[in-house]
C-alpha cells in the first residue's frame, strides 16, 4: 500500500493519474474472527483501527450491510465541536477533538479538518444565560470557549441579522474557536484505508441476518455471506441498532428517527465559521466547494426510510432566512435523510452488555459524526479489555436502570 | 408530507398533527413492587420495530384528540387508524421480537 505523499502525487501524475492503487482489500470473509465489527461507518471503522493499532488486534473484520460511510457517514453536517454542559460528555467529546486535530496526519490522509470555530447563537435571556454556564463549565474542564456579544457577532459574521426588529433577536453567541468542520467521506475512507494497512478486513455487502449465542455468549454471526464466527462482537450500526439487538434479544432505549439535511448551489465563499441556533433551529456553514450545508430537525415519528418530511425542511428554511437574510434567494441543490438512533438523554450507549462478548456503540442520536475518533477509541478499548475505559464508563446501557443519566439534552442547549 | 386519517375529523395534513410515540405502553399498577429493571423498561425501552409500528398520535391543530395508527416505519404507509380504547385488528407489530 503506497504512502500518499506529494511525491506519489507527482510520480502519478507522470501516468495521468491511472495507477493509483485501490485503497483498501475487498477479502471473502474467513470462517472467524478474534473480533467482529458490524457496521463500516465511521464509527465502526474507528474501532475496528484503534483495536488494530492501540490493542494489537489484526485478526478482525468490519462487515457492512451496503458500501463503506454511506449511511450517517455520508448524510451529516459534519460539524466537530466538544462544548457540552456536562463532564462526562466534554471529556468524551473533547477526546475525539484531540484526536481530530493529528488525525491527517495520523491517517496519512486528508480530512479537510477546518477549525473554523462553531457559534452557538442565543434568542433569549434564557439562552444567554444557558450559554454563560455552559462556557464557564467548558473552561473548567479546559475546554476553550467565550461568549460574544452582538456586536462581536456582527464583526465576526457580518451577513447575520443582528437587528432588534428580529423576531427572536440575536442576544450573543458562545464561540469555540478550535471546533469547525471535516470532509464526512474522508473519515470513513481514512480510517478503513489505515485499518485495512494493520490486516482489518473489511466486508462490504454483507448484512447481518442473525446473532448466534451459546448461553449467555455471542459465539458468531449470520450474514448473507455466511456464517462468521467470533466471541467477541461490537455492534456499531446507529439507526440499525435495535434491528441487531433485537436479533440477540436485548431491549435498548433507543428510537430511529430520519434526520434531514440539504446543501444549496456553490457560492463565493460568504459563511466563514459555522453558525447554529437551536432555539430557532437553524444550523449553517459552507463547505469548501462553495454550498451551504444545512441542517434540519428530526421527524417526530419513528421511519427508517432515510427520507424525511417536507414540513421539517420548511421550518429550518424559515429560521435561516431569517436569520441571513442574503440567503433568501440561495437556491437548494440537495435534500436527504439518515436515520438516527435517539437516547432518551441525548447521550451515547457505548457499553457492555449482560451477553457476554456482545458489546454496543449507539445512541448518538444527531450528533456523532464529530466523536468519531473518540467514539472508535473508547469502543475499542472496551471490546479488547472487556471493561470500559474511564471516558466511556458512565455511558453504560445500565444507565437505564440506575437513573444515572446524562441530561444532555436539553443543558447543552444547542442542536447538534 | 404524509396524509394521516383523525378517526373523527378524517384525512389531513401530517402539519396538523403530532406523535405521541409507541401506544399501548401501559403505566404498571403496582408500582411498589417494581424492580429497578423494570421501571427503567417502562420509562426507557421501545420496540422500534422496522417494519409496522403502532403510535399515538395527536390532532394538535384540529380536534386536539388523541387516537391511534399502525404505519410501517420504512414504507411510512398506514394501515390502520383506531380511537382509543378500541382494538387494533391483526397482530402486527407484535410480530418483533421483543
Amino acid at each position: 500500500m503506497s504512502h500518499f505523499s506529494i511525491f506519489a502525487l507527482a510520480r502519478n501524475a507522470l501516468s495521468y493519474h491511472e495507477n493509483w492503487q485501490k485503497q483498501w482489500r475487498s477479502p471473502a470473509p474467513k470462517a472467524s474472527y478474534d473480533a467482529i465489527i458490524v457496521g463500516g461507518g465511521g464509527h465502526g471503522l474507528a474501532t475496528a483501527y484503534y483495536l488494530a493499532k492501540e490493542h494489537g488486534m489484526r485478526n478482525i473484520a468490519v462487515v457492512e450491510r451496503g458500501w463503506l460511510g454511506g449511511g450517517n457517514t455520508a448524510r451529516n453536517t459534519t460539524i466537530v465541536r466538544s462544548n457540552y454542559l456536562w463532564d462526562d460528555a466534554t471529556h468524551l467529546y473533547e477526546k475525539a477533538l484531540q484526536l481530530w486535530e493529528g488525525l491527517s496526519q495520523e491517517l496519512n490522509y486528508n480530512t479537510m479538518f477546518s477549525q473554523r470555530g462553531v457559534m452557538n447563537v442565543g434568542h433569549s435571556l434564557q439562552d444567554m444565560r444557558d450559554i454563560h454556564r455552559r462556557v464557564n463549565a467548558n473552561r473548567l474542564n479546559g475546554v476553550d470557549g467565550v461568549v460574544l456579544s452582538p456586536e462581536e457577532i456582527k464583526a465576526m459574521v457580518p451577513i447575520m441579522n443582528t437587528s432588534s426588529s428580529l423576531r427572536y433577536p440575536v442576544m450573543g453567541a458562545s464561540f469555540q474557536p478550535r471546533a469547525g468542520v471535516a470532509r464526512h467521506d474522508a473519515i470513513a475512507w481514512g480510517f478503513a484505508r489505515a485499518a485495512d494497512r494493520l490486516g482489518v478486513d473489511i466486508i462490504q455487502n454483507c448484512e447481518v441476518i442473525g446473532v448466534q449465542r451459546e448461553g449467555d455468549q455471542v459465539v458468531g454471526i449470520e450474514t448473507t455471506r455466511g456464517v462468521i464466527k467470533s466471541k467477541k462482537i461490537g455492534v456499531v450500526a446507529a439507526g440499525h441498532s435495535t434491528v441487531i439487538a433485537d436479533m440477540a434479544g436485548i431491549r435498548l432505549p433507543l428510537e430511529s428517527h430520519p434526520l434531514q439535511a440539504l446543501v444549496s448551489e456553490p457560492m463565493k465563499p460568504i459563511l466563514h465559521t459555522v453558525v447554529m441556533s437551536n432555539a430557532i433551529h437553524a444550523y449553517a456553514s459552507q463547505s469548501d466547494k462553495g454550498d451551504l450545508v444545512i441542517g434540519a430537525g428530526i421527524d417526530s415519528y419513528v421511519g427508517y426510510g432515510q427520507r424525511g418530511s417536507f414540513p421539517v425542511i420548511e421550518h429550518t428554511l424559515q429560521a435561516i432566512c431569517e436569520l441571513f437574510p442574503i440567503f433568501r434567494r440561495v437556491r437548494m441543490n440537495r435534500q436527504w435523510g439518515g436515520i438516527v438512533d435517539v437516547a432518551p438523554d441525548a447521550c451515547p450507549i457505548i457499553s457492555k452488555t449482560y451477553i457476554k462478548g456482545l458489546y454496543f456503540n449507539c445512541g448518538w442520536g444527531t450528533g456523532g459524526f464529530k466523536a468519531t475518533p473518540g467514539s472508535g477509541w473508547v469502543m475499542a478499548h472496551t471490546i479488547a479489555q472487556d471493561r470500559p475505559h474511564a471516558l466511556n464508563a458512565a455511558f453504560d446501557l445500565n444507565r437505564f436502570t440506575t437513573g444515572h443519566l446524562i441530561d444532555e439534552h436539553g443543558a447543552a442547549g444547542v442542536a447538534h | 408530507m404524509l396524509q394521516i386519517t383523525c378517526p373523527w375529523c378524517g384525512p389531513r395534513a401530517e402539519s396538523e398533527f403530532s406523535c405521541g410515540g409507541e401506544a399501548h405502553i401501559a403505566r404498571p399498577l403496582d408500582t411498589d413492587a417494581l424492580s429497578d429493571e423494570q421501571w427503567g423498561d417502562y420509562l426507557f425501552m421501545r420496540k422500534n420495530p422496522k417494519g409496522l409500528h403502532r403510535e399515538q398520535w395527536l390532532h394538535a391543530a384540529g380536534c386536539r384528540r388523541w387516537f391511534n395508527a399502525e404505519r410501517h416505519t420504512v414504507s411510512y404507509a398506514f394501515t390502520q387508524f383506531y380511537k382509543p380504547g378500541e382494538a387494533p385488528q391483526g397482530n402486527a407489530g407484535a410480530g418483533t421480537a421483543r
